[in-house]
Order: structure tokens, then C-alpha cells, then sequence
């Protein structure tokens, strides 16, 4: 049997098309400033402080990925970023060893991930009611956690995980904690594609009935989606400390729409089924360079603002746009 | 005995009973047509078979054992397979992985994808379909494909029993003829079929042997050999239909409604017609030529490149909201998304295209809706009573007292009949012809060929988009309007 349906199979794969386009989207806006500033911005140091901007948001943005492509949302990684620099200070502050300290923040965010993912499917009450509440409940952590206030730790190596390079270690060309975000993006995007876990995220995400009805295990699926994303919080808050050197409750207050902006601008569904990691990534890049070019050019915050917003419809409407054209040639 | 046994199932909702005393036998490498009116109990008897719910009395046998499914994955493992009308099929899957869907072939949690692929290759070769692109999303493939990457699946865990709910109603002439292959083949390999269908001609050609339910009772068993419609009919009814169809002398006046060289974007690619008061029209034609887009396009719903259409007085291309104030009524195929507001009552439903500006009262709503649910005969609790728990048929007729209480006088309906009980199809019809006798004009799109030759004065055929110059439709015969439709 022809099936008719796929005499018109795309020549470029759908999602390839999709990551050309971000890639052409991410040319333009760096060679927009790169004209608008070509004394500072196409500078070696200028590309590494974007790259370590990025890294938090990327690494937010692997779990948020899976949770998108999964049909749910977490919007607590904020506040679990805020909790997570706050427990890597309080431990450090008790004298713990830098590494300790490291994993009490990964386990932390772990551990908070997991609290939802249980939430969710236990109550049955929408992952988007059980983060906001968590959202909430986080944040009251972080704050009780330093009595409202900041926390102030000694120095460790912590601190340079994602902090410009010295001269003496300039061979590494980029700091530790960038090269750790793109490991992690590479095993994030194989184990979707190629593991048994990332199949079922999709199938999850693209028909729940129908996975349900083929044994996928679908509550102790969603609390790995959960965890993980917990956990790359939890990572995103170490470089996150690493940058601010301080333990901070009020940190990243709104990050979490960030991180699904990114994941959108990346070609994921809030519906479910549709999204990829080098999307979320390159979604991640566009925005900082935004936001980094905007600052370096005197643009008011508010300008920054309002062109990332537009940047979010404008990359999905295009994205809709590109799908129609397709499926009526 | 037989391959599967289901002895004296009964099964009660509250105080209604809903099976009492079933049975159902089939062996392997048999179809079995389960036939019934909506409400008949054949959805409910399915259900226990396929593990969604449980019976309160009664035996089921599967291969000489006892067999007692907790839900529908257990009943997958146990071998009973269900294929629903809405396809179970994850679109962003590929075929293979749609195909290998909970039983992954993996070390350590990594697929082995030459393992997979052999599979799903092997279960798509066994239904004569090995050519299949497996890397594929599943969304990129018709429906057609996509209930066979499921049957594939269902044949790929093991399953010996495959139930097949009304797996016709949504396919083109051509796909029915290749999911009849597919069914042969499961047949031939000694896989037990059940068949569910209310399309009396495919139990014809297909099934070896059919059992009858009625109003939730055991009506009885027999081979196909020799029986006719009228038999089913009367079986599934419990009266004997003479004339299923209904067609008055009727008398046609002005043109009320008429198209002329209308393009679509892409379809319809050129349609000309004229509609007359008191004329029934069908549109005959294949899923996928063009004739839901027409319907769509003279009501507004989608764009139209050129042409000309004329409602009455009014010319030229207008928004569904202009359309209902030129009484034209769109009767969609698509009743639960499109058609009705499923989650709003009987009442809220009917008038909800005639509301007027300013207050909203309940108490005429409620009135016009008694008025409606009488005329039209919707079995239901009263008019409060939410679309959503009514059967087919029952929400067909809401969706057909829309049109009516708007007042319409040319009524497009869009398959009118799909998915409803012989019993609501009669009424459906009657209905179709006191609207035409009142002088009121109707167009009517159908897959079911029986039907347009039954209750139209003239069918024209959609090819590809483009129509055929109308036909007689009491001269006519199914031949020589399929060969109109494919030629």
C-alpha cells in the first residue's frame, strides 16, 4: 500500500527544519549586534561571558524540555534554584567540604522534583496547581532556611565553576561549569531519543491513553521527569551560586518562564509530544544574547523586555506558519 | 468449544441493565460480527471483554481457561485487544515505536533499535504490509495506516482476539477494501475477530458469523449463509423495517442556494450547483475529495480563492455568523468537537445559535427545547440534561434541533448518519423528507452510498475536488456513481 499521506514527506525532517531556523534566528540577532557593537560584542571574551550565561538557564531548560515534551509544566524551578544556593551556603558556612555542600544542592533540588512529581501523580490535581503551589512553598523555604536573609559563605573553588576565566587557566577556554552544561545537554538529548525512559516521556506527552493502555508506567514515569528536572534545577543552582557567591532567597524570581521560553522558542508543545533538546538550548542562547546585547548596548531593561516577549510569539507563530506551508505543498 | 466464551454476562449501572444474561462465542480464525443499535449493550459487552470494566455475572473463557482481565493492558497480556474508534496512537512515535509501545526491546533502559525494527517489520508483514517507512512519525500517516501500525501492535504483544469497534466509519472505499485484507490475513493466521459495525453490507462481506444484541439482551447467534438484511434488521430492531429509506413525492421550487465555479483553497477545486426549496441533494464521493470543504466553505468556515455563491438573495462569500442570519445551517461531522458544546445541556444547546442580544432566560430555553426534544423524539432525562450523556443518535438530533430552531431554510449536513443506531437513522431520514416537503432545501454529504440513493432526488459526485453534474438518484445505482467517484 502507498499511503498518500507521505507522498509528501518533507525533504528536510520537521525538526531539522525547526533547528535551522534557530540557528539562522540566533546568526541574525548576534550579527545584529556584533554591527551594532563591533568593538566589544564579537569578542572572544564577550562569547564566553554569554556562554556562561547561559549555562543556567540551559541546564533549567534540559528537565523543563522533558517535562514540556511530556505535556506538564514545573513552575517551581525558580524557587528551587533560590533553596538550592541557600543550602550550598548554610553547608558551607557549617565547614562542609565544597563537594558535600555541591551535592546537599543537587539532592535538595532532587528532592524537591521528586516531592512534585509525587504530588502530581498522587493527587491528580495538574502538574501546573501542584508547581505553583510549590513555587510558593519553596521560596518560604529558602527564606526560612537564612532567616530571610542572604547567607554569606566562605570562598571556595565553588565560586569558580562559572566565573571568568584567570590568565593562568585561559588553555580551558571556557569555564568548568560551561563544559559541565553541554556534557549534560548531549546526555539529555541521547537518553530522548535512544533509552527507553525518553520514548515513554514522548509517548507520554503525545498520547497518555494510549500509553497507559501499552503498559507504560506512567506515574512512576512523570516522578523521573520530575526528579530530573529537580535535579538540573539543582545544578542550575550550583552555577547559579557560583555566580553569586552568596546563598540568596530572593534569587531568580520568575526564572521558570525563562526556562519554558526557552524550551518554546526551542519548537516544543505545551500541548506535549514535540520538543528537543539542542531547540531548548539554542532557544536559551537566543534569549541571552538578547538580554546581553540589550545591556551592552545601554538598552533599558525595558526594551530587553518587551523584545524577548516578542521574540517568544514571533518564534512560535513562525513555527506555525512553517508547519502550514508544509503540510499544504 | 470455542476459542473465546462468554457465558451469561450480565452487568448493571445503577438500577438500569445494561447486559442480562449474554453470551458470545468465537473461535479462531473466525470473524464475528457483534451487531446492535446504539445502546444495545455491544459497547459494554467490548468493555468487559477488553478489561475496562467488570461483569457481575457470568463466565468468561479464553482458551479453555478461566479469564477474568483487571484492566486493558491485563486483557493485552492476556491476549484480547481492543481497537477503538479513536485510534490509540502516539504521533510523535515513530511506526516502530508505536508498534513496540510498553514492551520495549532495551539493555539497561538503551533500545536496541535492529530488535525493534524486526518486530515491528514481522507483526506489519504478517498484515501484508511490510513496506511500511517505520521511521516515520506516526502523524505523518492517514488514519488508514495508523489503525493498522495499532493492529500490528496488538498482533506484536501476542494478541489472539482482536476486537475491531466500527474500524470503517472514518476510511475512504479503498481503505475499507484494505482493511479487509488486513482482517483476511488475521483470519487466515487464526487470530478471533470481533467485528463491530453498522454498516450491514461489510458484515455481508465480512463476517462468518454474527451475534445480535438488543436493549442490553441476547438476541441470538447465526452464520451469515443466506441471512439478509431484512433478518439483521428485524433482529437488531425486533420489527421488520420494510423500507428503511423515506423518500415523498416531493415538489421543488426557486433555487434557493447555488455555487458556481467555486474554488477553495485547495478544495473544492470547481463546484457548480443549484439547490432548490424541497430538494434534496447528496454528495457522493470519497473521504479526502473535497466535500466536507465545500460544505465548509458555503458556510464560511474556510476561504474561498473564487466563484460565485448565492443564498436566496444574498451573493457572494459570507462568515458563518452572516450565513445563520441567511438561514443556512451547518450540521458537522465532527459532532462532539464541532457540532455540539458537549458539556452544555439539550436546552443551552438548541438555542445556542439563535440567542439574542441582552438577557439570556433559562425558562425558554427550556420551553423551546421540550418543544424539540418531542418533535424529534431525543430520548433523554429532559432538557437539562448535559449532550454528553446522550447516545449518538440522541445528540445527532440536538445538533439537528439547532438548525431547526434557528429557523434554516437550507440545511448542509455534513454525515448526518455516521456513528448512529438503525433506529435514529430512520428517524433521521423521516426528518429529512417532512423538511423537504415543508419546502426547505438539504445537502447532504455521505460515505454511505445506500443512503443518498435512498432519501435523495439527485447526487452529485465529488472527484478530487471537483463535482459531477447531478445525477437522478432514483435511476442511479451504487456502480454507476462509484464509477463517477473514482473515474
Amino acid at each position: 500500500m502507498v499511503d498518500q499521506s507521505l507522498a509528501k514527506k518533507p525533504i528536510i525532517p520537521k525538526g531539522a527544519a525547526n533547528l535551522i531556523g534557530l540557528v539562522i534566528a540566533l546568526l541574525v540577532i548576534f550579527g545584529f549586534f556584533c554591527w551594532k557593537l563591533p568593538n566589544s560584542f564579537p569578542t572572544a571574551r564577550n562569547i564566553e561571558t554569554l556562554a556562561r550565561q547561559t549555562c543556567i538557564v540551559s541546564l533549567v531548560a534540559l528537565g523543563m524540555t522533558y517535562v514540556i515534551i511530556s505535556g506538564a509544566i514545573d513552575l517551581s524551578v525558580g524557587s528551587i534554584l533560590a533553596f538550592v544556593t541557600m543550602v550550598i551556603a548554610a553547608l558551607l558556612i557549617k565547614g562542609y567540604n565544597p563537594w558535600i555542600a555541591a551535592l546537599g544542592g543537587l539532592l535538595a533540588g532532587a528532592l524537591c522534583g521528586f516531592i512534585n512529581g509525587a504530588l502530581v501523580t498522587s493527587l491528580k490535581v495538574g502538574p501546573f496547581i501542584v508547581t505553583l503551589g510549590s513555587l510558593l512553598i519553596v521560596r518560604g523555604v529558602a527564606k526560612w532556611v537564612g532567616n530571610e536573609q542572604s547567607l554569606y559563605p566562605p570562598k571556595t573553588w565553588l565560586n569558580s565553576l562559572l566565573a571568568t576565566l584567570d590568565d593562568s587557566e585561559k588553555w580551558k577556554l571556557l569555564p568548568v561549569g560551561v563544559y559541565i552544561t553541554i556534557l549534560c545537554a548531549i546526555a539529555m538529548g541521547l537518553m530522548l531519543k535512544y533509552t527507553r525512559f525518553g520514548r515513554h516521556v514522548v509517548a507520554i506527552g503525545s498520547n497518555e491513553q494510549a500509553a497507559r493502555l501499552c503498559g507504560v508506567p506512567i506515574n512512576w514515569t512523570y516522578i523521573k521527569i520530575f526528579t530530573l528536572t529537580g535535579l538540573f534545577a539543582g545544578l542550575g543552582g550550583i552555577m547559579l551560586f557560583s555566580r553569586l557567591t552568596v546563598g540568596d532567597p530572593t534569587v531568580a524570581v520568575g526564572f521558570e518562564l525563562d526556562a519554558i521560553a526557552a524550551v518554546v522558542i526551542g519548537g516544543a508543545s505545551l500541548a506535549g509530544g514535540e520538543g528537543n533538546i539542542a531547540g531548548s538550548i539554542l532557544g536559551a542562547m537566543i534569549m541571552t544574547t538578547i538580554r546581553a546585547g540589550g545591556s551592552q548596548m545601554g538598552l533599558h531593561q525595558y526594551v530587553q523586555e518587551i523584545l524577548t516577549g516578542t521574540i517568544i510569539v514571533v518564534a512560535v507563530a513562525l513555527d506555525r506558519v512553517r508547519v502550514r506551508l508544509q503540510q499544504r505543498s | 468449544m470455542s476459542f473465546l466464551e462468554l457465558t451469561g454476562i450480565t452487568k448493571r449501572f445503577g438500577a438500569t441493565l445494561a447486559l442480562d444474561n449474554v453470551n458470545l462465542a468465537v473461535n479462531s480464525g473466525e470473524v464475528h460480527a457483534l451487531v446492535g443499535e446504539n445502546g444495545s449493550g455491544k459497547s459494554t459487552l467490548m468493555r468487559i471483554l477488553a478489561g475496562a470494566l467488570r461483569p457481575d455475572e457470568g463466565q468468561l473463557v479464553l482458551n479453555g481457561e478461566s479469564y477474568s482481565p483487571t484492566s486493558p493492558l491485563d486483557a493485552r497480556k492476556k491476549g484480547v485487544a481492543m481497537i477503538h474508534q479513536e485510534l490509540s496512537i502516539c504521533g510523535d512515535l515513530s511506526v516502530t515505536e508505536n508498534v513496540l509501545l510498553g514492551m520495549e526491546e532495551h539493555k539497561l533502559g538503551v533500545l536496541s533499535r535492529r530488535k525493534a525494527e524486526s518486530i515491528a517489520r514481522d507483526a506489519l508483514a504478517q498484515l501484508g504490509h511490510a513496506d511500511l517507512d517505520l521511521d516515520q512519525p506516526a502523524k505523518y500517516y492517514s488514519l488508514a495506516t495508523r489503525q493498522l501500525i495499532e493492529i500490528a501492535r496488538a498482533i506484536a504483544v501476542g494478541c489472539r482476539v482482536v476486537i475491531l469497534d466500527e474500524p470503517t466509519s472514518s476510511l475512504t472505499r479503498a481503505d475499507v477494501e484494505n482493511l479487509f485484507r488486513v482482517v483476511e490475513k488475521l483470519k487466515a493466521s487464526g487470530h478471533a475477530i470481533v467485528y463491530i459495525t453498522h454498516f450491514l453490507d461489510e458484515i455481508h462481506r465480512i463476517a462468518d458469523r454474527m451475534t445480535v444484541l438488543r436493549d442490553g439482551k441476547f438476541i441470538g447467534e447465526r452464520s451469515m449463509d443466506g441471512v439478509t438484511d431484512q433478518v439483521i434488521v428485524s433482529m437488531m430492531v425486533g420489527r421488520d423495517i420494510e423500507e428503511v429509506y423515506v423518500r415523498s413525492k416531493r415538489q421543488t421550487s426557486d433555487v434557493i442556494l447555488s455555487c458556481e465555479e467555486v474554488i477553495g483553497n485547495p478544495k473544492p477545486a470547481k463546484v457548480s450547483f443549484d439547490l432548490k426549496k424541497g430538494q434534496v441533494l447528496g454528495i457522493a464521493g470519497l473521504n479526502g475529495s473535497g466535500r466536507t470543504e465545500l460544505l465548509r466553505v458555503i458556510f464560511g468556515l474556510d476561504a474561498v480563492k473564487s466563484g460565485k455563491i448565492r443564498v436566496g438573495l444574498f451573493e457572494g462569500y459570507d462568515s458563518p455568523k452572516n450565513r445563520w442570519r441567511q438561514g443556512v445551517g451547518l450540521l458537522s461531522e465532527n459532532r462532539k468537537e464541532e457540532g455540539l458544546a458537549i458539556n452544555l445541556s439539550i436546552a443551552e444547546n438548541i438555542v445556542l445559535s439563535s440567542l439574542r442580544p441582552g438577557l439570556v432566560l433559562p425558562k425558554d430555553a427550556t420551553v423551546s427545547a421540550k418543544k424539540w426534544i418531542e418533535r424529534l423524539a431525543i430520548k433523554c432525562q429532559g432538557p437539562d440534561q448535559s449532550v454528553r450523556a446522550l447516545s449518538g443518535g440522541n445528540q445527532q438530533k440536538v445538533a439537528l434541533a439547532r438548525m431547526l430552531h434557528h429557523g434554516v431554510d437550507v440545511l448542509l449536513m455534513d454525515e448526518p448518519t455516521r456513528g448512529i443506531d438503525v433506529g435514529s437513522k430512520e428517524q433521521i431520514y423521516r426528518l429529512i423528507d417532512e423538511l423537504a416537503i415543508e419546502g426547505k432545501a438539504v445537502l447532504v454529504v455521505s460515505s454511505y452510498l445506500p443512503e443518498l440513493l435512498g432519501i435523495c432526488d439527485q447526487i452529485c459526485v465529488m472527484n478530487r475536488g471537483e463535482l459531477s453534474v447531478p445525477l437522478d438518484a432514483r435511476t442511479s445505482t451504487q456502480e454507476s456513481i462509484m464509477q463517477v467517484a473514482v473515474g
